[in-house]
């Protein structure tokens, strides 16, 4: 595919394998974190982490919605499929997340869970089925937040009364924030997420660089963009130097996109969230607006009562701060594996675990 | 889940567009774009471009990878 083949080509990759190499060589060992699910996806699929040298250590951040979302909302998402006129729809990687007693795939006895590409799906159902109440779950990052954003305003504009949206979205620079001032995970150097930058822009991340000294490379997810970020990161350490770079300059704007954070904006305001193993983030969530209050599943809905109870054993909050890696679990692909996961972490195609135990790191 | 992949625009009707990939249409909305044009690459995500994607860029990345020493 255009644009997409071109940055997977394996003359260049072995070259930057070789420069980084050349360049990391006598430096002292450093962390440099892969903030974005998309980018473990990439790096497990490419075999990127284990080609790199010794001393340049690419761990994985919380960058995954899905392992993000705490346990209690998706028993709550699960309870609200008990209730008789509602009908709940979510992205397909929210499915098989473990709640306490079950998961919306276990708890779909009637067609009330329903998987869809688009929260723009959702807005078109509740058009035509006006006697049910339609909840679409809204996980993502600002990558994903745009587009619900926009679902809502459209279920404004035709006046809709029945659909709702159970927002569990966030937002990444203040996690990002936190995990830099975090001595444990002592990280040098920041592969940011691409699509979320499309969005956000290149701003957030000076704050990030200058604050806490730590170089920030906005990276592409095809394998080219991976290693020249990790190169250029390599160099900035080598340098000494803690500055924003644009290496998916062919899409992410220093503004950002202005028209979808806006919208953003518009829509939604920041709220303190609580992140699955990690704990809550000041300003890190994002919950509709008062103007947008009528479409607020949580202000709408009369949600049944659940009882959460937190894991046992599952390390998904080492893992998701980068303290430790999945192998490093002793539920790992003994008891934890994609087929029957317990954390998080192994459900979603984009967990850490789950991208690990799929292209064979650390398997036993 | 933030994955989203570049597609070229074929169609432009108000604020929807048809784009096309490896062979698949699909029709997507366009609302954060400033000013998308027929030919336009864009991300798309979810049902919507979240950016278009700039080909001059897009080849001067590659230029610099492939002088890259």
């Amino acid at each position: 595919m255009k644009y997409i083949d071109e940055f997977r080509n394996l003359k260049i990759a072995e070259k930057l394998y070789r420069l980084i190499n050349e360049e990391a060589e006598g430096l002292r060992r450093v962390n440099f974190m892969e903030v974005c699910g998309t980018h473990t996806m990439a790096v497990e699929r490419f075999g990127i982490r284990r080609m790199l040298p010794e001393n340049v250590r690419l761990i994985s951040g919380p960058g995954c919605p899905v392992c993000v979302t705490p346990k209690n909302y998706i028993d709550k998402a699960i309870a609200l499929t008990a209730i008789d006129d509602v009908v709940v729809f979510s992205f397909g990687d929210m499915l098989k997340v473990p709640g306490t007693n079950s998961s919306l795939l276990k708890q779909n006895p009637k067609g009330k869970v329903r998987v869809v590409y688009s929260a723009l799906d959702a807005v078109e159902f509740a058009e035509k089925n006006r006697d049910k109440k339609i909840i679409f779950l809204g996980i993502g990052f600002e990558t994903t937040v745009p587009t619900v954003a926009a679902s809502i305003k459209y279920a404004k504009k035709k006046k809709l009364k029945n659909f709702f949206v159970y927002s569990g979205h966030k937002v990444m620079p203040p996690a990002m924030r936190l995990l830099a001032g975090d001595k444990e995970v002592n990280i040098k150097g920041f592969l940011c997420p691409a699509h979320v930058s499309a969005i956000i822009g290149t701003m957030p991340y000076s704050i990030i660089s200058k604050k806490y000294n730590i170089p920030c490379v906005i990276s592409g997810f095809e394998p080219l963009d991976i290693l020249q970020s990790i190169l250029m990161l390599v160099r900035q350490v080598k340098l000494n130097i803690a500055k924003v770079e644009n290496q998916y300059n062919r899409v992410v704007k220093a503004s950002g996109n202005i028209k979808a954070l806006s919208l953003i904006d518009e829509v939604f305001s920041t709220h303190d969230s609580e992140w699955r193993g990690i704990g809550v983030i000041k300003k890190s969530g994002l919950v509709l607006s008062r103007r947008y209050s009528d479409f607020d599943a949580e202000k709408n809905i009369d949600f049944p009562k659940v009882e959460t109870k937190m894991d046992k054993g599952c390390i998904c909050g080492s893992v998701l701060k980068g303290i430790k890696t999945p192998p490093e679990c002793g539920l790992f692909s003994k008891k934890c594996t994609p087929e029957n996961p317990y954390g998080a972490c192994m459900v979603s195609s984009e967990g850490a675990c789950a991208a690990y135990y799929r292209y064979g790191a650390g398997r036993k | 889940m933030c994955l989203a992949i570049p597609m070229k625009i074929l169609k432009i009707e108000g604020d929807r567009a048809v784009v096309s990939s490896g062979g698949v249409q699909r029709s997507i909305g366009i609302n954060f774009l400033k000013s998308p044009k027929i030919g336009d690459y864009v991300i798309v995500h979810a049902g919507f471009a979240i950016e278009k994607l700039d080909t001059v860029k897009a080849e001067e990345t590659l230029k610099i990878l492939e002088e890259l020493q």
